[in-house]
């Protein structure tokens, strides 16, 4: 089995929204080394100009993951997830995130490209607040191995 | 205070780190995430898939791998926009864990939009595991 040509361009229903919580911003930051105080400390992101504890540039990672778990059970998509491995991945911010957003993520499958055997399959997820204004993309690139 | 963008050099060196992981770091980023994928707590699942054991998630790299241009900034949400390629694995030994290391340089300068490219040098055991490591930071 081998991934479906036939993803590229297609775009996926919004997962259910995500509320950013402020002790799972401070989970988070305390599992990637972030000491900063506007990642822990309300007071002091209220004084940074924030309305709340900022999540670390990666955190867009948990909004993220249902939309690639999406993608790995189309039942079409050929996905083998033992295959997959994390190629490349981004984050383009329009705003950080912080406690209190109710995140919404689409994904939508950009790019596939073949190389000796393996699919490259590039996938954006767009994730908007409440408001439905932009808050970060969040690109990751699959390497999907092909049989050996 | 806020680096200035106009004083920033090409190639020189804004901050550096390193960090030590266990296997609780590990664990603590599985929880913290929702990834628990065993083969970064499991050495018998690692090794089931051609691993020589326990690795950290390439996500947790990429994570702690831009607190120092954070510290340096001085606000996380002055990074808008970082990008990695996972290159290597970090294999996390059950006793004596593992040591990542992160150099930091200035690598383009834009000064109409604001921001500055930073460049990390991501390695474990003398080698670089982050590829295309890059941080832009809004320094406006």
């Amino acid at each position: 089995m081998s991934v479906n040509p036939e993803l590229q361009g297609r775009v996926f229903p919004p997962v259910a929204p995500y509320l950013v919580g402020r002790e799972k911003v401070r989970e988070f930051s305390r599992a990637v080394f972030a000491t900063n105080p506007i990642n822990h400390d309300p007071e002091a992101a209220r004084a940074a100009g924030h309305s709340d504890v900022v999540a670390p540039p990666t955190f867009a990672v948990v909004v993220q993951e249902a939309t690639l778990a999406q993608l790995l059970a189309e039942p079409d998509g050929g996905i083998d997830f033992t295959r997959v491995v994390h190629g490349d991945q981004r984050f383009s911010y329009t705003r950080p995130i912080v406690a209190g957003d109710e995140l919404t993520a689409t994904l939508a499958v950009t790019s596939i490209k073949t190389l000796g055997g393996h699919s490259m399959l590039t996938a954006e997820s767009t994730i908007v607040d409440a408001t439905g204004a932009h808050v970060v993309t969040a690109i990751s690139t699959l390497v999907v191995r092909g049989d050996e | 205070m806020t680096p200035v963008l106009a004083d920033l050099l090409i190639g020189s060196v804004v901050a550096e780190a390193s960090f030590s992981l266990t296997r609780d770091s590990l664990v603590r980023y599985a929880g913290a995430s929702g990834d628990f994928n065993p083969i970064h707590y499991r050495d018998d699942v690692a090794q089931s898939v051609g691993l020589s054991g326990v690795l950290a998630h390439g996500m947790l790299t990429m994570g702690l791998a831009v607190q120092p241009v954070v510290d340096w900034v001085g606000d996380p949400a002055r990074v808008v926009d970082y990008q990695v390629r996972f290159t290597r694995p970090v294999f996390v030994d059950a006793t004596d864990g593992a040591i990542v290391s992160v150099v930091a340089k200035v690598g383009a300068v834009d000064l109409g939009a604001g921001i500055a490219r930073i460049d990390l040098s991501v390695t474990f055991n003398g080698a670089t595991v982050l590829g295309k490591a890059q941080a832009r930071v809004n320094l406006a």
